[in-house]
């Protein structure tokens, strides 16, 4: 287990610097939870400071709390190969407001981005090209959101008469079932 | 009639390809749309999700223990270091431990995986490269350790082995002196690989300084393994962040010096070395014990209790039905596979489902600087550079 005890002992410090909302501990991982517009602030003070030093985007995380008003919220795992310390900072946004990308900050963020565009329907402003990359070429909708069922909507089959393939509404025999029970009695 | 100036100047567009999805070099499944001029790339877009089987969406709706077997799936030529991280992800979540034994198994199933990835790896490099022997050789050896695959589990590749809490079963009697065995032969194998490529001039003006990353640029664009070695850092989650028995194990870190793919090949046939010191330790050291751990809220019970002991049965049913409630909590925890870091962003809710399973493979990242490796390279580099960032699109595209 990589020690984290440098970075919880000056929590308390970057919280009066940093405009964090809140921050947790899990074990020995760190969460901040940072407000939208603060975001490309903190990433560039984690990755440049001398006693940081975030200098890798590892991933950024979906995912999808349909219950809440910002049902987004989105995970940057930042990684210090220097000081050998990982540190995740969450942002919540919602379907209309679009998060400011940090593509020319950390080059590794442009699929990342490019994939939450594509599952969840968030949009990252100034990214140099926001494309679907991991589905369909002609896809409709936002497969990892909640309300997007496991079938999805269309079905793609291939069409003698015509020669091609199409793209029509779903035709199932059989409802997919979940065992959706917590307690195996019901 | 003079011709005016600007008539005469011929406007020159770059030369689109389509380095197709079905190619026997692209790796799996990639769609590299190349724009050259000449012979030489001026810019590569890779296509992906021609894989994507929605792997993260089908873990939401099945139980902790039924979505083992997808990561198995994902990166199809090591599919054990897969299985590891999510099992240490979900002992994070429940708090339990390993015992002993099962850890020391578990880093020996871990050490063949990666011996089984690099074989891969060189072996099908070199043929993209154009040596198609020691693509063969390395095939043969990859069939000796699915062999061992299949004694432990019953599978020659997707094993579903590693469990949260241990293993699935023991393993047979014999198979750890086979796997010294195999040990024992397997350097001379390696040293017939080696006298065909390293030494050889075709193969060193393929490969030296072609794609070369340096340290800066290689944090930047999120590289890890064996591509963040290659540039010179000696960063390896097996030494920093260790996680089961490896903090008591003694093994060297190769890194490489020019950043290029010469010093990535051969980084991965160190390793490999490497993991063969680790496997002796492992099997010099190993004890008889547990396999699996004993608390039966989340693995199931042996057939002896089972059809012995109430409990055990009650547990039993329990945990074939429903499987374990995992508290609220989430967790990143990451692990270095063969191909670099993969992480696993498990999120619980009080159910017995995952809330959210994300996946982050390494391949992600070196693919994204596919782009920025091959600038200014010509076509045959691309094939090179694809090879040596070792992409295997079932981890990619998930």
């Amino acid at each position: 287990m990589y020690n984290n005890k440098l970075l919880l002992r000056s929590l308390i410090n970057y919280s009066k610097i940093l405009p964090i909302k809140s921050f947790c501990v899990y074990k020995n991982e760190i969460s901040l939870s940072v407000g939208l517009d603060f975001l490309k602030f903190i990433l560039v003070f984690l990755k440049f400071n001398t006693f940081t030093q975030y200098r890798v985007l590892g991933s950024i995380t979906g995912v999808d709390y349909s219950y809440n008003k910002f049902r987004f919220e989105l995970n940057y795992d930042l990684l210090s190969v220097r000081y050998n310390n990982r540190v995740k900072i969450k942002i919540c946004t919602n379907e209309i407001r679009g998060v400011d990308s940090c593509e020319k900050l950390f080059y590794s963020a442009n699929w990342y981005e490019c994939e939450i565009w594509d599952m969840f329907g968030v949009f990252f402003i100034h990214h140099s090209s926001l494309r679907r990359i991991l589905t369909d070429y002609g896809f409709v909708g936002n497969p990892l959101r909640k309300d997007f069922p496991l079938s999805g909507f269309v079905e793609i089959r291939y069409n003698e008469n015509q020669k091609r393939i199409l793209s029509e509404p779903l035709e199932f025999s059989q409802e997919y079932r979940t065992f959706n029970y917590s307690n195996p009695w019901d | 009639m003079s011709l005016k100036k600007k008539q005469l100047i011929k406007k020159i567009k770059n030369f689109t390809i389509n380095f197709g999805p079905q190619h026997p070099a692209a790796h799996g499944v990639l769609r590299l749309v190349l724009e050259l001029k000449g012979e030489i790339v001026d810019r590569a877009d890779p296509h992906i999700g021609l894989l994507h089987r929605g792997t993260e969406k089908l873990i939401e709706y099945k139980s902790y223990l039924q979505a083992l077997p997808y990561f198995d799936r994902l990166d199809y030529v090591s599919m054990m270091a897969q299985e590891y991280t999510y099992c240490l992800a979900l002992e994070k979540l429940i708090d339990s431990k390993v015992p002993l034994r099962a850890q020391y198994l578990r880093v020996i199933f871990a050490e063949l995986t990666r011996i089984l990835n690099h074989l891969l790896a060189v072996g099908c490099h070199a043929m993209d490269v154009g040596a198609m022997t020691p693509f063969l050789w390395a095939f043969e050896e990859r069939e000796k350790l699915m062999e061992f695959y299949e004694r432990a589990s019953g599978a020659r590749m997707h094993a579903a082995y590693f469990r949260p809490g241990g293993v699935a079963k023991d393993i047979p009697f014999g198979l750890l002196d086979d796997i010294h065995i195999f040990n024992n032969q397997f350097s001379t194998r390696l040293n017939e690989i080696e006298d065909m490529l390293t030494e050889n001039r075709i193969w060193k003006q393929r490969l030296v300084d072609i794609g070369i990353v340096s340290l800066e640029d290689a944090l930047n664009w999120g590289f890890s393994g064996v591509m963040l070695r290659g540039s010179g850092s000696k960063w390896d989650l097996r030494k920093t962040q260790p996680y089961d028995i490896y903090s008591d194990i003694n093994f060297k870190i190769p890194s490489g010096t020019n950043g290029d793919c010469f010093d990535r090949y051969m980084i991965r046939i160190l390793e490999m070395r490497e993991s063969l010191k680790i496997i002796s330790f492992c099997t010099d050291n190993i004890e008889k014990g547990l396999t699996l751990t004993e608390d039966n809220k989340f693995t199931p019970p042996n057939r002896v209790s089972l059809k012995s002991s109430m409990e055990s049965l009650i547990h039993h049913y329990k945990v074939s039905t429903q499987g374990t409630t995992v508290l609220s909590n989430e967790t990143f925890t990451s692990s270095e596979a063969p191909k670099g870091e993969f992480g696993v962003h498990l999120i619980s809710n009080n159910t017995n489902r995952p809330y959210r399973c994300k996946i982050k493979a390494p391949g992600f990242n070196h693919l994204q600087a596919l782009d920025f490796m091959v600038k200014g390279h010509m076509i045959a580099d691309v094939v090179t550079i694809i090879g040596t960032q070792d992409i295997v699109f079932g981890e990619i595209d998930r």
